[in-house]
C-alpha cells in the first residue's frame, strides 16, 4: 500500500490547484458552485486515505501523526463550506452583488486557498510552509475585498498590511531557525526539514532558538489572531463573503496555529531553550479576556462572531501553552469542535444576512418565528459555541479548566471568567436575534441546511460519545505535542 | 575568510542601514521613491556579492529580481501612480524627525545588542549581516508606524523585505531563498496593484489611511 502514498499526497495538492485552474476557465456560473463542491469532496476523500497509508517523509512533504488530524479536518470543513458556498453564491448572483467574472475569480481563489492550506500542513520544509501560508494570506486578502465596497477594501488593505508584516516577522524567525540548525545539521535542505529539526533540536543553540521563537510566535500569531495582533481579523470576517469568513475562522487560523505548534515542538525538544508555554498562555489568556469584553459592544453580527473566534483561538493557544497530555488533548478537541461549530454558525449567519439584507443586529429580530430552521440552527450554534452541555465544546473547555486548576489555579479562574463573560455577551445578543417579534424581510430562506446541521450534529455526537479510537488517537498526538 | 570579501559585504550591509535612515526622514514623495530605489540597489549588490563569495550562483537570481523588480519597475510604477493620483506633496510624519531618528538609533543599538551575543558561534559575516538586517527590519517597522500615507507605508514594508533578503542570504547555504524572494515579489506586486486597483484615493478621497477609520463599522 505504501507505494501509493506519494501519489495520494500529491493528489491532495494537485486536486485543488488543478480545479482552481479549471474553475478559472469554466464560464457557466451555475455549474461552477457544484464543481467547486465536487473538487472539495474528492480532496476530502483522498485525505481520509492518509489514515491508512503513510508515505515516507521527503525533504519537502511529510505526513505524520500530527498533521493528519489537521489535514482531514481542513479538507472536511472545506468540503462542507463549498456546499454552503454554492447556495450562498447563487443568491449573490441573483441579487447581482457579484458579477459572473468575479464569481469565476472567487471559485478559483477558493481552491487556491485550499491548495495553500494543504501545502502548509503537508510541508516538511519550514521555508515551504512559510511560502504556503503567505499564499493563503494573499488569496484570502483578494477574497475579503471581493465586494469592493469601501468597507471591504479597507478590511482587505488592513489585513494585507498587518498580515504581510506578520509574515515578514515569521520569515525572520524561520531564517534564525535555519541558522541554529545549520550549525548542527549542516547546510542545505536538511536544516529546514521539520522532521530533522525535531530530532536534532536538543543540540541547537538555545539562544538563537529563543529569539527565533519570539519572531515566529509574533509572526504566525498575527495570523492566528492573538491579541494584540488581532486588528485585521474582525474587519476581514465582517466584510468578505460569508463562506470565506467560515473558512478563515474554521481553517486558516488553525493552519497558522499549526505552524506555531510545529516550532513549539522544536523549542520543547531543546532543554536549554526558553519554555514556549508561558508566552503562549499569556497571549492566549489576553485574547480570551479582551475578546470577552469586546463582545459586549458589537453591532454587526459577523463581527461579533469574529471576536468569538479570537476568544476561541485564545483558548486553544492557552491549552497548548499549558502543555502536558491532558491540556494538549483538550486543545486538539477544542480546535476541532471550534472549526466545526464556528463554520456552522457562519453558514446560518450568511443566509440570515442575505435574507435580511443587513448585518446590523438591531435590524435582525425574531428569527425563530420568521425562519424556524435557520433561527433554531443559530440558537443551537450559539449554545454550542458558548460551551453549554451536552455539546462537545463544553467537554473540551471543561477539560482545559480542570487540567489547569491543579497547576495554575489563578490562570484557571481568569480563563473561567473569560468564558463566563463570553457566555453572557453572546446569549444577550442571541436573545434579541432569535426571539421576539420578527423584524425586517421575512422571505423564506432558500438555503442548504445540511452543512450546518451536519457540523452541529457531529459536535453534539462527540459531546455525548467520543469514539474510543478517536480518543486514543488524539491522546497519542497530544503526547507528541509535548 | 578573505578580509576584502568581508569588508565589501560589511559596506553593503551598513549602506543598507544608512539608506533605511534616509527613508525615515525623507518627507517628499519622489525623494522617498529615489531613496527606496537606492535601498533596493544596495540589497541587490549585497546579494550579488554574497553569491560571489559563497560560490552560490542561484543567489544571482535573487539579486537580479531585487534589481529589476524593486530598484526599477516598482519605483517607476509608483512614480506614475503618485503623479496620477496627484499626491506629490510633502508628506507628514506623526512625530518630529528628531524623535524618529533617535528612536531609529535606539533600534539599531537594540538589534546589535540582541544579535551579536547570541550568534557567537556563527561566522563574522553572518553575525554582522544578521544584526544589520534586524536593524533594517525594525527601522522599516518604525517607518510604517510613523507614516500615515499608504504609499509610504508600502515603501516601509518593502524596506523590511529588503532586510529579510539580506538575512536570508547571510544564512549560508539556506535553501529556497530564490523561491522566497519570488514569493515576496508577488506580494509587492499585489500591494502596488492594490494601491491602484483598490483605488484608495478614489474611494476615500485621500491617501491618508487614518481616514479609513470611518468605515470601521460596528456602530449602527
Amino acid at each position: 500500500m505504501t507505494e501509493f502514498g506519494p501519489i495520494l499526497v500529491m493528489a491532495i495538492l494537485v486536486l485543488p490547484i488543478g480545479s482552481a485552474a479549471l474553475l478559472a476557465l469554466v464560464p457557466d456560473t451555475r455549474a461552477t458552485g457544484h464543481l467547486n463542491a465536487l473538487a472539495s469532496l474528492l480532496t476530502f476523500l483522498v485525505s481520509t486515505s492518509l489514515f491508512f497509508v503513510r508515505p515516507e517523509p521527503g525533504p519537502f512533504l511529510i505526513v505524520d501523526d500530527v498533521n493528519v488530524v489537521f489535514i482531514v479536518l481542513t479538507t472536511f470543513v472545506a468540503f462542507t463550506t463549498s456546499v454552503f458556498s454554492s447556495s450562498y453564491i447563487a443568491h449573490e448572483l441573483d441579487t447581482t452583488r457579484l458579477t459572473p467574472t468575479y464569481l469565476r475569480f472567487y471559485h478559483a481563489m477558493y481552491q487556491t486557498l485550499m491548495f495553500a492550506m494543504n501545502l502548509a500542513l503537508l510541508s516538511n520544509n519550514v521555508g515551504l510552509m512559510w511560502v504556503a501560508i503567505e499564499l493563503a494570506t494573499l488569496t484570502t486578502v483578494l477574497m475579503v475585498g471581493l465586494y469592493r465596497t469601501p468597507a471591504a477594501l479597507e478590511a482587505a488593505w488592513k489585513y494585507f498590511i498587518l498580515g504581510s508584516v506578520g509574515i515578514a516577522l515569521a520569515l525572520f524567525g524561520t531564517i534564525l531557525v535555519y541558522l541554529a540548525a545549520s550549525a548542527v545539521v549542516g547546510e542545505g535542505l536538511d536544516a529546514m526539514a521539520w522532521s530533522v529539526l525535531v530530532k536534532r533540536a536538543a543540540s541547537f543553540d538555545p539562544h538563537l532558538l529563543n529569539l527565533a521563537f519570539a519572531f515566529l510566535l509574533l509572526g504566525y500569531g498575527t495570523k492566528v489572531g492573538l491579541v494584540p495582533l488581532h486588528a485585521w481579523l474582525p474587519d476581514a470576517h465582517a466584510e468578505g463573503p460569508t463562506p470565506i469568513s467560515a473558512v478563515l475562522s474554521g481553517l486558516l487560523l488553525n493552519v497558522a496555529l499549526f505552524a506555531v505548534l510545529r516550532f513549539k515542538m522544536v523549542m520543547s525538544a531543546n532543554p536549554g531553550a526558553l519554555a514556549p508555554g508561558p508566552l503562549m498562555v499569556t497571549l492566549g489568556l489576553l485574547s480570551v479576556l479582551f475578546a470577552a469584553f469586546m463582545l459586549f459592544r458589537r453591532h454587526d453580527i459577523k463581527r461579533m462572531f469574529a471576536y468569538s473566534s479570537i476568544e476561541h483561538m485564545g483558548i486553544i493557544t492557552f491549552a497548548f501553552g499549558m502543555g502536558g497530555p491532558l491540556a494538549n488533548f483538550a486543545g486538539l478537541l477544542h480546535m476541532t469542535f471550534h472549526s466545526l461549530t464556528k463554520s456552522a454558525i457562519f453558514f446560518s449567519v450568511g443566509h440570515i444576512a442575505q435574507i435580511k439584507g443587513t448585518q446590523t443586529m438591531s435590524e435582525i429580530r425574531g428569527l425563530t418565528v420568521s425562519h424556524p430552521v435557520l433561527g433554531w440552527g443559530l440558537v443551537l450554534g450559539v449554545m454550542t459555541i458558548v460551551g453549554l452541555p451536552p455539546m462537545g465544546i463544553f467537554m473540551s473547555e471543561f477539560l482545559i479548566i480542570t487540567s489547569t486548576f491543579p497547576r495554575q489555579p489563578v490562570l484557571a479562574v481568569a480563563l473561567g471568567l473569560g468564558l463566563l463573560l463570553t457566555l453572557g455577551a453572546l446569549l444577550l445578543r442571541l436573545n434579541g436575534l432569535a426571539f421576539g417579534e420578527p423584524y425586517g424581510n421575512e422571505a423564506p430562506a432558500q438555503a442548504s441546511f445540511i452543512p450546518m446541521f451536519a457540523h452541529l450534529g457531529l459536535v453534539l455526537a462527540a459531546g455525548i460519545f467520543l469514539p474510543p479510537a478517536l480518543v486514543s488517537w488524539f491522546q497519542y498526538v497530544a503526547g507528541l505535542l509535548g | 575568510m578573505d578580509r576584502l570579501a568581508l569588508d565589501v559585504a560589511h559596506l553593503f550591509a551598513g549602506g543598507l542601514v544608512l539608506a533605511s535612515f534616509m527613508l525615515l526622514y525623507q518627507d517628499r514623495m519622489f525623494g522617498l521613491l529615489n531613496i527606496f530605489a537606492l535601498h533596493a540597489l544596495i540589497v541587490s549588490l549585497s546579494v550579488a556579492w554574497q553569491a560571489h563569495i559563497q560560490l552560490a550562483p542561484h543567489l544571482y537570481v535573487t539579486a537580479a529580481i531585487a534589481l529589476v523588480v524593486k530598484a526599477i519597475i516598482i519605483p517607476v510604477v509608483l512614480h506614475r501612480i503618485i503623479v496620477r493620483l496627484g499626491i506629490h506633496r510633502t508628506i507628514e510624519t506623526v512625530g518630529g524627525i528628531g524623535q524618529i531618528m533617535l528612536a531609529g538609533i535606539a533600534l539599531v543599538a537594540l538589534s546589535i545588542l540582541v544579535m551579536l551575543p547570541i550568534t557567537a558561534q556563527a561566522g563574522t559575516l553572518t553575525r554582522e549581516d544578521l544584526a544589520f538586517s534586524l536593524s533594517v527590519i525594525l527601522l522599516g517597522l518604525l517607518m510604517m508606524i510613523s507614516r500615515r500615507n499608504a504609499v509610504s507605508q508600502v515603501i516601509g514594508f518593502m524596506s523590511i523585505e529588503n532586510g529579510l533578503i539580506l538575512a536570508a542570504t547571510a544564512a549560508k547555504g539556506m535553501p529556497l531563498v530564490v523561491e522566497i524572494s519570488v514569493a515576496f515579489s508577488i506580494i509587492i506586486a499585489l500591494i502596488v496593484v492594490g494601491i491602484f486597483l483598490f483605488r484608495i484615493r478614489e474611494r476615500f478621497d485621500t491617501m491618508d489611511v487614518h481616514a479609513m477609520g470611518r468605515f470601521r463599522g460596528g456602530q449602527p
